[in-house]
């Protein structure tokens, strides 16, 4: 099987500050990826990188077999394959739920509006949302506008979704529902690379598992190694500090 | 691994250095484009109109060199009438304009007469033509007489330009107030910040950075109202400019005035537009 997408060598600097370093990574079709590490280690600028929201200062990422770093490609096109939801929900407070979730496929995909509301309607009924279609984002909970928000990321029908933290704003008992959806995206075999602080979560669904330390993958492997027989020193300090 | 974190033997990799070519190359061709259509456009213009065939009389009477070399320093002496009525009726407004703005806002049921004056006065000076106004104030209250008062039209017409901007002013400051999220005032008060302290130092502040763009643009209308003084008989740039123009038969003494407006306005959207975009990267620094 070809990768989805496949970086190697990344690198990201903020002026003197060198914030992403040397970073590989790939990711199969119907992968789950789980960035772990302490705030600050990059996951976030990572994620923004893959998502061409940033550009990188060398490497390069390829992506569905062609390479998007590259300043002559159509941004745009790659930023229509893939979907991002962010740690503040980000959702636009002037439009309304159904209208958040339309926006995407009805303006950038040429999706007719009643098709793309008949579709944002099931997408929102499956996630329990369906009563809220009409409201403005800031009535909702937490919870239920970063549900929105995932609603929103998958309207558009995303080769890869990029998670970012999104459980971070919310409080335990709504981290809960949140969870609970991106789990059943997993499930479904949705591709993910999901920046996290739950660590159980991550155990449970990822498919491989990296752990950033100050701007580079220190290790990698599946969720079982890392979490019980992890490498790196720098990797078992940090379990312990999070971990249960 | 280690000696890379500040950075000094990382050596981009050839991939990188051709990518920094094409971006280098992209930013040629973007800026060879914008500047080769500039000069294009203006040469073409500059063609149709000095080909057309009334272009000999306009120059004469608009864009005569001796003439606005003969009344540039009347200008010049009137100018300085209109840029210190300018600043002073500025500073005059923006405390105006805000003081009405919070006036507005205000909750407390004691204030309801300060707020009931806030709205009748921005209804009604808004409403107002500003030359009316000027009118009004500048040949009629010195008609009055009154003891203590001014006499001089200069001073009445600067109230009247105070009184008309300030309303305009006052709606701008609060659609900025308006626009910052109840939660600013929320996390001030629980702070223990009294409502009055959640205004000056959390919202007010972050409202006036939102409306500086729309001040701007009332304050460069208002550069160019200062030119209303003229008609209750003030000697400044226009008054000069129109005396020496209905003497001589020429216009370009208009011509010569509306260039020191622009002199004066394109400065000050220029310092806005830096003043935006220092704010902007002090607080948004690489984030969302």
């Amino acid at each position: 099987m070809t990768a989805l997408l496949k970086v190697s060598g990344v690198r990201k600097t903020y002026g003197e500050r060198v914030v992403l370093a040397d970073i590989d990574l790939e990711v199969e079709p119907h992968d789950v990826i789980c960035l772990i590490g302490s705030s600050g280690s990059g996951k976030s600028t990572l994620l923004r990188c893959l998502d061409l929201l940033e550009d990188v200062d060398d490497g390069v990422i390829e992506f569905e077999g062609r390479e998007v770093s590259d300043p002559r490609i159509d941004k745009r096109a790659v930023q229509r394959r893939i979907g991002m939801v962010f740690q503040a929900y980000n959702l636009f407070p002037h439009l309304t739920v159904l209208d958040n979730v339309t926006l995407a496929p009805r303006r950038a995909h040429g999706v007719p509006r009643a098709e793309a509301e008949r579709e944002a309607q099931a997408l929102l009924a499956r996630f329990g949302l369906a009563d809220h279609a009409s409201k403005h984002p800031d009535r909702l909970s937490g919870g239920q506008q970063q549900r929105v928000a995932l609603v929103r990321a998958l309207a558009t029908r995303p080769a890869l979704l990029l998670l970012d933290e999104i459980t971070a704003a919310l409080d335990p008992e709504l981290v809960g529902d949140v969870l609970t959806v991106v789990r059943e995206l997993a499930r479904e075999g949705t591709t993910m690379v999901l920046a996290t602080h739950e660590m159980t979560f991550a155990r449970e669904v990822a498919t491989r598992v990296c752990f950033l330390d100050d701007g580079r993958i220190l290790e990698s492997g599946p969720p079982d190694q890392l979490f019980t027989n992890p490498r790196e020193e720098r990797t078992r300090q940090f379990l312990r500090r999070v971990l249960p | 691994m280690g000696p890379d974190r500040i950075g000094a033997d990382w050596q981009p990799s050839a991939r990188e250095l051709e990518r920094r070519g094409v971006r280098r190359r992209q930013r040629v061709r973007s800026t060879s484009i914008s500047a080769g259509l500039v000069v294009l456009v203006l040469v073409a213009v500059a063609l149709v109109v000095s080909g057309s065939p009334g272009w000999p009389r306009v120059r004469e009477t608009f864009f005569s060199w001796q003439d606005a070399k003969a009344v540039f320093p009347a200008i010049r002496d009137g100018f300085w009438i209109n840029v210190k009525l300018f600043m002073i009726c500025e500073v005059a407004i923006l405390v105006l304009g805000l003081a009405v703005a919070l006036a507005r806002t205000a909750r407390s049921p004691w204030l309801a007469p300060l707020r009931v004056a806030a709205v009748v006065y921005t209804d009604l000076f808004r409403g107002i033509p500003t030359i009316l106004l000027i009118l009004m104030l500048g040949f009629g209250v010195p008609a009055l007489q009154l003891q203590g008062l001014p006499t001089d039209p200069l001073a009445w017409a600067g109230v009247a330009l105070v009184l008309s901007y300030g309303a305009y002013v006052a709606e701008v400051f609060r659609a900025g107030i308006d626009s910052i999220h109840p939660s600013q005032v929320s996390s001030a008060v629980a702070l223990g910040l009294s409502r009055p302290q959640a205004l000056r130092f959390v919202v007010v502040p972050q409202a006036t950075r939102r409306v500086v763009p729309p001040l701007l643009n009332d304050f460069v209308s208002l550069q160019k109202d200062t030119a209303l003084v003229s008609v209750v008989g003030v000697f400044d740039a226009v008054f000069a400019a129109r005396d020496y123009g209905l003497y001589n038969f020429n216009y370009t003494p208009f011509v010569v005035v509306a260039c020191f407006f622009i002199v004066l306005t394109v400065p000050l959207a220029r310092f806005t537009d830096w003043l935006g975009r220092r704010w902007m990267e002090r607080e948004r620094a690489g984030q969302l």
